[in-house]
């Protein structure tokens, strides 16, 4: 069962409850698919760690086979080649490795060479096995390490799999929820909170992955996120208060359902809720 | 010699484009015959990379100098491969720096920015 969390922006409280769900299963995988930056590890301080370097593959230019005829440089959509004074230049940080020039070089003047990009790194918490995607400054897309965590959840396709996705509505967020079978959208009580979750809330739509969405941060008062879920008929999963205590554990880099009865009973229950969802989605949608 | 610069409008009075690489239009003026052309930039509405496009735009059409009021890394590298001199723009029209560049007003540019990857194309 692979349960996606997600939302328009940062801070608005993913890894919060991807986190803390995964905590609260008597089992369960998370992965940290916000490769950028990714801060689950943070709070799980996983043991036994192995970690697993991932790379692709850019193009090599052998000088004296090109001819110029600049084929690849016309061909590239991100352009990260150049053709300058008689020289063919490749910009490693614009190329997205679709290996495109490789197979229209008419004089095979380029091949393929591995350039690292990231690693996986994979470790124990408790009852949590914990996959990080850490991408290196600066590359161009983190997909390809999303991909390859995917993959590595694979054996585990059983157990509870929270996936952390990395924020927006773009494509590492749309490979992030690929094989997910439930999204957790997550929404803050703001109007700019408003903009955000329908960011994901379109893009779950357009994916047609069953969803649901969680109030983060909820005060008395008006909610506009709340109010925004009740016009477009979006199911409300639960509400996290905006609370001290949760605050405090959090930014002490805790987990709220190990430390505290009060959120155990709040994040357990939050869990019963998605997989009720799920098992009814996978009973109406087989 | 072949002066390049990214202009918003069509015509020598237009204020010069704050954007290197997504400029809509670049006006060339040769200072032997005195002439102007517009070129249009078919990099402004590149997926990402636009800057080594219209880079690579204006190595193909032999521009000598480029004055530009900025440029980002990956632009840089391509114009200082192909030898194109920069300098910035001071505010004003494309001819204000035409008129600035041949009375040696114009300084050298050397501040070149990291660029804005991905922002606007993810």
């Amino acid at each position: 069962m692979k349960i996606a969390v997600l939302s328009g922006k940062g801070g608005t409280g993913k890894t919060l409850v991807s986190v803390n769900l995964a905590s609260a299963a008597e089992e369960s995988v998370y992965l940290d698919c916000d490769v950028e930056e990714p801060n689950g590890h943070l709070f799980f301080k996983p043991e036994n760690l192995r970690e697993e370097e991932i790379s692709v593959k850019i193009p090599a230019v052998h000088e004296k086979q090109c001819s110029g005829c600049r084929v690849c440089v016309d061909f590239c959509k991100f352009n990260a080649l150049a053709y300058i004074k008689n020289r063919l230049v490749v910009f490693d940080e614009v190329c997205h490795s679709c290996g495109g020039c490789i197979l229209l070089c008419p004089e095979k003047a380029m091949n393929e060479k591995e350039k690292i990009i990231g690693k996986i790194q994979k470790g124990v918490s408790g009852q949590v096995t914990v996959y990080t995607g850490m991408m290196n400054t600066g590359e161009a897309s983190g997909v390809p390490i999303v991909k390859k965590l995917l993959n590595e959840n694979k054996a585990d396709e059983e157990m509870i799999t929270l996936i952390d996705c990395p924020p927006g509505s773009a494509c590492i967020v749309m490979e992030s929820i690929r094989d997910a079978d439930y999204c957790i959208l997550i929404a803050e009580p703001t109007l700019f909170g408003v903009h955000n979750l329908n960011m994901v809330y379109e893009l779950v739509k357009l994916f047609h992955k069953p969803y649901g969405v969680v109030l983060n941060k909820c005060q008395e008062g008006e909610n506009p996120a709340e109010r925004f879920c009740e016009e477009k008929g979006i199911r409300i999963l639960g509400k996290i208060p905006f609370d001290n205590e949760l605050g405090a554990l959090n930014s002490n880099a805790k987990i709220a359902v190990r430390e505290s009865e009060k959120y155990r009973t709040v994040f357990s229950s939050l869990l019963e809720t998605v997989k009720k969802e799920v098992r009814h989605e996978a009973a109406v949608n087989p | 010699m072949k002066i390049a610069i990214p202009v918003d409008e069509k015509n020598k009075e237009a204020n010069v484009c704050i954007s290197f690489g997504r400029t809509p239009y670049f006006l060339i003026h040769d200072t032997e015959s005195k002439e102007c052309s517009f070129l249009d930039n078919s990099a402004a509405s590149s997926q990402g990379g636009a800057g080594i496009k219209a880079a690579q735009f204006l190595v193909d059409n032999k521009a000598d100098i480029l004055l530009t009021p900025r440029c980002g890394e990956n632009a840089a590298q391509v114009i200082k491969a192909a030898d194109i001199k920069m300098y910035k723009t001071i505010p004003g029209s494309a001819r204000d720096n035409i008129n600035a560049f041949a009375e040696g007003k114009l300084p050298v540019l050397e501040e070149i920015h990291a660029g804005f990857h991905g922002h606007g194309e993810k």
